[in-house]
């Protein structure tokens, strides 16, 4: 085991060494040009995945930042004469501040997601170009770097730009590993998945996309300005071309952009192919095959190289770890039932006049309702009477029309849903909504990560396994939601919210599609999580298991509290029976 | 400040203009909007096209409108193959746009190879009939261009409206599977409607050759003004897509008759922004 791990960790070091020394070798000038060029493509396409790739917010803007590093870099050298190694940070400084200053408009946005942002990001890059172009930045004759001096780090010319290329492309690297293995990469991929499900599970979706995003623009900024020394002269042509966010996008999908290590891949495959024919007078016949290469991947390898490698690498291992791989079927939960403690005096959910109108439709009308810590609220009514509403007003995901909500005597109606999340209130979905891309495991992991109290990785890890096996999946540990039944991602929505520890747990119709064996066994999960202690409110249609299960029952009504009592009481009173049944079955 | 009868003859220009953005938005904003399928190769479908009619007009000397016939006809076969490959391989959105950038690619190495990355301009008596209106002049292939386009957009929006085929499509286009449901066939009718996209493609190069002075690298020019004006008349409009693409014709003209050329780009590109941030309901 620790050979396996050992063994790229070597290949790393020793790879990194290689590459360091080779500048002193002696190479003709001609390798340390095509290798910088390698570094200089992986760079630009592993920053551009940290976005693109891992958030998924597909830009096609990368040319606007690192062309306004290569410009930051050609305009302090040749009109300041600051020092060519000083101007580096500056490019990726300017270059990060127009990445958050675009994506603090952008990300406000809901709606700009997929293809509109790609031509948002698009849009601003030429809007860019066209401003460097007609003031003095450029004012169209081009910016010559010739009489810049170039830092004597290496011999020659060539041998210094080489090294800073490597370098930059070794920190690029680090970044893209570090953040894929941060808690910083766990959001990003939620967020790629499902943005309001990871929001709901506490992750500060509108901070992580600004962070990435950052991050992003300013490795693009830096490699920018190494790259204008290379390029010694610069227009704004051939500085702002749609050759560079689309080289980028290609060699990333290629590679595989959700893997840290996918675009550095497909980037060197590229390059090499690209400089292979144009070395050889076919620089045409070299762009139509990487067209082709692009279209056959894309259809064959839609996740990218590196992912479908890993794949069949997991395979292989099944296959030969042979019959132990069969995982259990998911049983019954094995749960002992604590006793319960008694229903609390103190409330833990307080709504007040909570109103919330969509446009004409007043989906929820002056809601006052009170949960008790430690007790379980049903909470019934016809379709469309409010009662998803109302949980998606609680846990944030709708704001407010006006009104109030308290959560342990804290005012959360106004919070952003992570941070209401972060406060102890966990949701699932009525229509299970897993991160599509994430195990099981991780699933569970990200609910622990990020709404339960900060603890190291591998603690959230065995807490994730524990609510696995709790909700009786254990052995899906390592499954993809797509392999899980109906069944089995109702179970994991609760194993997602209950790996949060919450305070208050909201479960919206957690019964539904389930067949009777299935019922009952959900219903003393439900008990069982009342006996660790938290609250909780759920909606759902099948009395049986309302009258089961609740100690009040809340009924809603039009957007109004209709009703609210013990259980039995409720059902029996005929106005609740008239607005089910309508009134002749009131008598 | 420039004299009214030049901010005019601006004016009709930047309209006339326009009218080639519009007619080359339409494909690109039928196969976005109701098949949920970004297609770049239909600039460069439209280059092979104008290129083909250079060719047929210049060895051949077969008029232009003659090879339309001809032409067109070939775009909407491409296209049809194309739908079979995005449906074969269940290709979505931003997958789409990769393979057709990708395709588009080949193509223009195809066309470099075969008529070489000089400039091509293809001289026909049309090109300098005008109309003289008052102290206007307008040029009579732009005139023509805009009312074909004019006519595609309205009839493919009446289709879209009126007829029970247009119907299906966009409901196919909000719902496949219920749509599907009420028995209508989706597939059929993303052919059908993929086909004419690309043949829209195919005159809009009928005009490209006529119009404008070719070479391969100009696949590329209209890219991005074309996308903000898909955006701005909404995915899935034609009409709209029309006049998006009149109405940015006409404020780039403005701004190169009262700024600078150079500051054109800027135009479309701003109004695009502020649009999308605006983010209005008719959007």
């Amino acid at each position: 085991m620790t050979n396996a791990n050992g063994l790229p960790k070597l290949a790393a070091v020793l790879g990194i060494a290689v590459f360091a020394i080779l500048p002193t070798a002696g190479l003709p000038a001609f390798y340390e040009s095509f290798f910088y060029l390698v570094f200089f493509w992986v760079s630009l396409s592993t920053s551009w995945a940290l976005l693109s790739g891992f958030a998924g917010y597909f830009s096609l803007g990368h040319a606007a930042f690192f062309g306004v590093g290569m410009y930051t870099t050609a305009t302090l050298t040749t009109k300041f004469e600051v020092p060519f190694l000083a101007t580096i940070p500056a490019a990726a400084a300017l270059a990060a501040l127009l990445g958050i200053g675009i994506g603090a408009v952008v990300f406000r946005v809901r709606r700009l997601r997929g293809e509109l942002f790609a031509l948002l990001t698009l849009a601003v890059t030429f809007v860019i170009a066209t401003i460097i172009l007609n003031t003095p930045i450029d004012g169209g004759a081009g910016v010559f770097m010739i009489s810049v001096p170039m830092p004597a780090i290496m011999s020659s010319q060539t041998g210094t730009i080489y090294v800073l290329g490597f370098a930059m492309c070794v920190l690029t690297l680090a970044i893209a590993w570090w953040v894929a293995h941060s808690r910083l990469g766990m959001g990003l991929f939620a967020i790629h998945d499902d943005e309001d499900v990871a929001e709901a599970k506490g992750v500060p979706t509108f901070r992580y996309k600004i962070v990435a995003f950052a991050l992003s623009a300013g490795i693009a900024g830096a490699v920018g300005g190494i790259h204008a020394m290379y390029v010694g002269f610069l227009t704004v042509g051939g500085t702002f071309e749609l050759t560079v966010p689309l080289y980028v996008v290609l060699m990333s999908v290629l590679g595989g952009s959700r893997h840290w290590f996918g675009p550095a891949v497909g980037a060197t495959v590229i390059t090499a192919l690209l400089y292979a024919f144009i070395s050889g007078g076919e620089a045409m016949i070299g762009r139509a095959l990487v067209g082709a290469i692009l279209i056959i991947a894309i259809l064959w390898l839609p996740d990218g190289v590196v992912p479908a490698v890993q794949k069949w690498l997991r395979r292989q291992r099944v296959a030969g770890a042979g019959a132990s791989a069969t995982a259990m079927p998911a049983e019954l939960v094995p749960v002992e039932l604590a006793p319960t403690k008694p229903v609390g005096q103190r409330n833990i959910l307080e709504a007040r006049t909570v109103t919330k109108r969509f446009g004409g439709l007043q989906a929820l009308d002056g809601v006052d309702l009170d949960v008790r810590e430690g007790e379980i609220l049903g909470l019934v009514g016809p379709n469309g009477s409010g009662k998803t509403t109302l949980i998606n007003v609680i846990s944030g995901h709708f704001p407010l029309t006006s009104g109030t909500i308290a959560v342990d005597g804290v005012q959360i109606g106004h919070l952003p849903a992570h941070e209401i999340a972060g406060r102890g209130v966990a949701r699932t979905y009525q229509i299970p909504r897993p991160f599509a891309n994430m195990t099981v495991l991780d699933n569970v992991t990200l609910a622990a990560t990020f709404g339960g109290p900060a603890r190291p990785a591998a603690e959230m890890r065995d807490e994730a396994v524990h609510w696995i096996g709790f909700t009786g999946l254990a052995g899906k540990e390592a499954a993809l939601p797509a392999e899980l039944n109906l069944h089995e991602r109702k179970f994991l929505e609760l194993a997602r919210a209950l790996a949060a520890r919450p305070k208050l747990l909201l479960l919206d119709e957690v019964l539904s599609g389930l067949n009777p064996a299935e019922i009952d066994n959900a219903i003393r999960l439900v008990r069982a999580i009342r006996a660790q202690g938290a609250t909780i409110v759920f909606v759902e249609h099948l009395m049986r298991a309302v009258v089961e299960l609740s100690d009040r029952v809340a009924v809603l009504n039009e957007g109004k509290l209709f009703a609210l009592g013990a259980p039995r009481d409720v059902m029996r009173d005929p106005r609740v029976i008239s607005i089910y049944l309508g009134k002749a079955y009131a008598a | 400040m420039p004299s009214a009868t030049l901010l005019g003859q601006a004016l009709i220009s930047g309209v006339l203009a326009g009218g080639m953005y519009g007619l080359l938005a339409l494909g690109l904003s039928l196969s976005w909007g109701l098949l949920r399928l970004v297609n770049l190769s239909y600039f460069a479908l439209a280059f092979l096209a104008a290129y083909l009619t250079y060719e047929l007009g210049t060895t051949y000397h077969v008029e232009p409108w003659w090879s339309a016939v001809l032409i067109v006809p070939s775009m909407v076969a491409i296209g049809v193959v194309q739908y079979w490959v995005f449906d074969k391989f269940k290709v979505n959105e931003l997958a789409s746009l990769l393979i057709t950038f990708s395709f588009a690619v080949i193509l223009e190495v195809v066309i470099q190879l075969y008529w070489t990355a000089d400039y091509r301009r293809f001289e026909t008596h049309y090109s300098t009939l005008s109309i003289k209106a008052g102290p206007f002049y307008i040029p009579v292939l732009e005139l023509v261009l805009c009312l074909v386009a004019g006519a595609l957009a309205w009839g493919t929006w009446l289709w879209l409206r009126k007829t029970y085929v247009g119907k299906a499509l966009r409901a196919s286009a909000e719902d496949a599977d219920i749509a599907a449901a009420y028995g209508v066939d989706h597939k059929k009718l993303a052919y059908l409607l993929s086909g004419i996209s690309a043949g829209y493609a195919g005159v809009a190069g009928t005009f490209i050759a006529l119009i404008a002075t070719l070479a391969p690298a100009q696949i590329w020019a209209w890219l991005g003004v074309v996308f903000a004006v898909v955006i701005i008349g909404r995915l899935g409009n034609p009409l709209g897509a029309l006049f998006a693409g009149m109405a940015i014709g006409a404020s780039e003209s403005l701004a190169m008759a009262v700024m600078s050329p150079a500051w054109a780009p800027v135009v479309s590109f701003s109004v695009l922004i502020v649009i999308l941030l605006w983010d209005p309901d008719w959007l």
